[in-house]
């Protein structure tokens, strides 16, 4: 058995610190719908049997099925614009009878699956030129703009990385690359146009913090106090005055990892990330060891997914990256990001174990 | 054991690994290092600040856009109203004030415990509002317990005050508190708790325009709860002033004249359909909501059986009576089926099937022709052309003129009345039209039912030669400095093709209606003001025995008066509506002159006469040079 036990363990760690924390930063469990904390541990076994249901069969399958699984991620995406259920101005979320779920979380898995099949089948090992990225492009920006127009901006950001970086792994010419950054810059401003009130004046207030001292200025500046106020041993569990006033802005999900900074201080957040670092280096790890190119790719970009959601979201309670409103993988609240989490590690789990099994 | 598979080269020599590295080494890096500065190198300051954290958002207000009436006179203002708030940062026990507050705000203790509880869970550097709009002595009693209300704070409101009280309600509509519904739509996305925004009429449908930005500042506070610095502050912008066409002057003196009556009236210029006056009645004064309403204030309103808030001019769906007779006048000259000499005998009644149809004027009118049949309003005049026409004939001509469909009244939530014909009765009922309703319509019973407002766009076609306007309510939005941002000109919503010799006869006749002799609307008739106008009486249940004064209240028949002065060259259109009033010539027609007269006096007052044209030439030849 090749089963990859750190990686077990360094998840099991990370979701156990997260409920702890949606436990405190949910504090007092008042009212009379079930306590966060409980249905964050209902989704946790829900990803746990999802994580070991993929195992039970190759990933290439699941490469195989990758064109039909983008198409059914991108029909629920369709249908959210239309019947999706609106909250604070944006229309994310699906209403599927007792609960609701967000398929654009599902789309980051979909993109990277079907980014893989393609370049399984459409190998250059002269390095990717434009023409040979045309499709790949259709694969990113159709699920992107439908994603944009929701709008969740922070998954579209999520989008962009995870599709570079598959890029930069499977190898595309330097020219390409700057006809591509030309090419995003001249989009930029187009972009720009599109965005909403509120998300441009995010983005600005990140360059200038003085711009919205009442909003996302605010919500930086508590989020940083929280942190900073965490000192090197922290305030202790449920003692962080920050989160227990309420002081912190979405704070059992966005804002989680200041909940934890504030009261397990700088001890408690470095073995956070550190253990994040480590599942990181072992999704490279699997990428590296795996017997085939597809599954290399794969692991890459569930690996990349997992990197970038983590640096964005603690770089932005930390105040060194904007507000773009992304959750922190496996720690946040939230059913459907947790469940996408889960999926992922799976594959990556998956493509570990098989790793000397021969092909066909 | 190890296998090592053939690879060909493709990823053990991926050069993009070393890259991910170096990639993943910075990102954390940062985090780390940012993570150090701040909970170690800057970790006591930061410890420092959240120990005493009162950094605090205090809402500037944006003054909300002034609405003025066709004159440029405000009908709006505002006040200064005290309300009371709780920083619940600064309460350890937030139950220990309940017994004290409760007492200086009289309200009762579990009404605040649910406020309290209604609020765990919101950001606690927000005040939660307690009670808004105190009074004096409730404001005395909170300043001098100051001491044992720690984290209660008095701030200081502007709220919207409605001068007028009570006119134009209707029209111009209230404010009141945001609801949890309207918190989750995107036009309120920067909406709180404790807002107010239009929630009727004016003040709903243009909120956006008049709400403007709410401006804050961010400010650090000591422990006394004073200010020591601001973070930052951000400027409100204030709301843009709406210019209506509502003349204040004559709606006070139309909601005079209907002053304890039920019903509505609609005063409109009929050379481009502004709305001059619009009343409906019972109705309300919108500083109640305003000032924030109390649930038990609330249901007296909205539970009132005579449906104050309704408003009748747009939403009240009557019988329009002998009013309608005018269509089936109009129909029957265009159609060329009668000329203004076809007569008729009236004997009080006209037998048909096996019942007789009965003449208001049991004695009978004798022979008429149809200028005498408007001006005394016979029946049996009309039953017969009634008869003649068909309901899908007299149908068309009604829709023509804008009945049975709705105005486009700017402000919505209107009624479209309903204008029957034969396929309709069939789809609806499934039973066939009957030769018999071809009478009832043609008096304005039976099915037909249709709004005050409507009935002044139709009038106003006869007035105008021919257009149906679009009832225009809001001429522009001015900016608070007075840049026009947007016009709603008059709007034609169609150019009927109606003979000028039609109209000349049917403007002639209701001119006869008011001034000749036999006229059932005599009593409009105001001198030097030519008034043209109908009666209707509509009743409200059928009837075996001609009219009658003797039944309860609520069976007595609408009156209703329309009409349009002067009939040369007419300026305003008045139609007024009574429910359950009796006789329209004798109960409406009375209300409509009050309107009419004073719009008439004013006018001449500000249009000098010709005489005094004549007594100021050297006026007129500097005018002229």
């Amino acid at each position: 058995m090749n089963f990859d036990w750190t990686l077990l363990v360094t998840v099991v760690l990370i979701v156990v610190i997260g409920v702890v924390n949606i436990y405190s930063s949910t504090f007092p469990h008042t009212g009379n719908f079930k306590p966060l904390y409980l249905k964050q541990i209902y989704w946790l076994i829900l990803g746990m049997v999802l994580m070991f249901s993929i195992l039970s069969f190759d990933y290439r399958t699941l490469i195989r099925y990758a064109y039909p699984f983008f198409l059914f991620c991108l029909i629920l995406l369709t249908l959210v614009m239309f019947l999706g259920r609106s909250s604070s101005g944006s229309q994310r979320w699906l209403q599927l009878g007792f609960f609701s779920f967000q398929p654009s979380e599902l789309t980051k898995i979909a993109l990277i699956l079907a980014l893989t099949r393609f370049f399984t089948e459409e190998d250059n090992p002269h390095g990717h030129g434009l023409r040979d990225l045309l499709v790949p492009f259709l694969i990113f920006i159709i699920p992107a703009l439908l994603v944009f127009k929701q709008p969740d901006l922070g998954t579209v950001v999520l989008l962009v990385f995870i599709y570079v970086s598959i890029l930069a792994f499977i190898g595309v010419h330097l020219r390409t690359w700057i006809t591509l950054g030309v090419g995003c810059v001249a989009l930029a401003p187009l972009l720009w146009h599109f965005l909403k009130a509120y998300q441009k004046t995010r983005l600005l207030t990140f360059l200038n913090p003085d711009l919205d001292p009442l909003k996302t200025g605010y919500h930086i500046i508590q989020s940083k106090i929280a942190i900073g106020s965490g000192t090197f041993f922290g305030k202790g569990f449920l003692q962080g005055t920050q989160s227990q006033l309420h002081f912190l802005p979405e704070q059992h999900t966005d804002f989680i990892f200041s909940v934890l900074a504030e009261e397990w201080g700088f001890m408690g957040s470095f073995i956070l990330l550190f253990l994040i670092l480590l599942l990181i280096s072992r999704g490279l790890k699997i990428a590296y060891t795996s017997k085939d190119r597809a599954g290399a790719i794969l692991a890459i970009g569930i690996s990349a997914m997992i990197f970038w959601q983590s640096f964005i979201n603690v770089g932005m309670v930390l105040g060194i990256v904007p507000v773009v409103g992304v959750p922190l993988p496996l720690l946040s609240y939230g059913g459907t990001s947790i469940v996408t989490s889960f999926i992922g590690i799976g594959i990556l789990m998956n493509i570990s174990m098989r790793r000397f099994m021969l092909s066909r | 054991m190890r296998l090592k598979l053939d690879k060909n080269g493709t990823h053990e020599k991926n050069p993009a690994f070393g890259y991910a590295n170096i990639v993943i080494i910075v990102a954390f890096s940062l985090l780390f290092s940012r993570l150090g500065y701040l909970q170690i190198f800057k970790g006591e300051y930061f410890k420092n600040l959240s120990e005493n954290n009162r950094i605090r958002i205090q809402e500037i207000a944006a003054p909300r856009g002034i609405i003025y009436d066709r004159e440029g006179i405000s009908l709006v203002d505002s006040f200064p109203s005290f309300d009371v708030s709780l920083f619940r940062q600064d309460v350890s026990d937030t139950r220990s004030l309940i017994p004290v507050l409760s007492r200086a705000l009289s309200l009762s203790p579990e009404r605040l415990q649910v406020k309290l509880d209604g609020a765990k869970g919101s950001l606690a550097s927000h005040p939660l509002k307690l009670k808004a709009n105190i009074s004096r002595e409730e404001l005395a009693m909170v300043e001098t317990r100051r001491l044992d209300l720690p984290g209660v704070m008095v701030d200081m409101v502007i709220r919207r005050n409605y001068p007028y009280e009570n006119l134009a309600a209707h029209l111009i509509g209230y404010l009141g508190e945001i609801s949890q519904e309207e918190l989750e739509e995107e036009e309120f996305i920067n909406h709180k708790i404790g807002y107010f925004i239009g929630k009727y009429g004016i003040e709903h449908k243009f909120e956006l325009d008049l709400k403007g930005e709410n401006g804050g500042r961010q400010i650090e506070v000591n422990a006394l709860g004073r200010k020591v610095r601001v973070w930052g502050q951000v400027e409100p912008n204030p709301g843009n002033n709406l210019f209506l066409t509502l003349d204040i002057q004559l709606q006070k003196v139309a909601e005079e004249a209907m002053m304890g009556k039920k019903g509505a009236l609609v005063a409109m210029d009929p050379q481009n359909g502004d709305i001059l006056a619009l009343v409906s009645k019972p109705d309300f004064d919108p500083n109640l909501f305003a000032r924030g309403i109390s649930p038990e204030t609330w249901k007296r309103i909205s539970e009132n059986s005579s449906h104050p808030l309704q408003n009748r001019a747009i939403q009240g769906q009557y019988p329009p009576g002998s009013v309608y007779k005018i269509i089936p006048a109009i129909a029957g000259l265009e159609e060329k089926m009668i000329t203004p000499e076809t007569t008729f005998q009236c004997s009080g009644a006209l037998p048909f099937g096996n019942r007789d149809y009965l003449c208001w004027k049991k004695e009978g009118h004798g022979r008429v022709n149809l200028r005498r049949a408007i001006v005394e309003s016979c029946d049996v005049y009309f039953y017969n052309r009634g008869l003649r026409l068909g309901v899908d004939r007299i149908a068309k001509y009604a829709m023509g003129l804008g009945l049975g469909r709705v105005t486009g009244f700017p402000l919505g939530h209107e009624k479209a009345g309903l204008i029957p014909t034969s396929s309709w009765k069939m789809k609806r009922f499934g039973i066939p039209w009957q030769a018999g309703e071809n009478l009832s319509i043609a008096i304005g019973q039976g099915f037909n039912l249709v709004t005050p407002l409507q009935v002044a766009c139709t009038l106003s076609v006869l007035a105008n030669g021919g257009k149906l306007y679009r009832p225009r309510i809001v001429q522009a939005i001015k900016a608070p400095h007075g840049e026009t941002l947007k016009e709603f000109p008059p709007e034609d919503a169609k150019t009927l093709h109606i003979s000028p010799e039609t109209l000349e006869i049917l403007r002639e006749a209701l001119w006869g209606v008011v001034n000749s002799p036999g006229g059932t609307g005599g009593r409009a008739r105001i001198d030097g003001f030519d008034v043209a106008g109908k009666t209707g009486t509509a009743q409200v249940v059928q009837r075996r025995e001609g009219r009658g004064e003797l039944y309860p209240p609520e069976q007595q028949d609408h009156a209703w008066f329309v009409c349009f002065a002067p009939a040369r060259q007419p300026q305003i259109t008045v139609v007024a509506l009574i429910e359950h009033g009796g006789h329209g010539g004798a109960v409406a027609a009375p209300v409509a002159k009050k309107v009419l007269e004073n719009y008439y006096l004013r006018q001449k007052m500000k249009s000098p006469s010709p005489l005094q044209i004549a007594l100021k030439p050297s006026a007129v030849g500097s005018e002229g040079r």
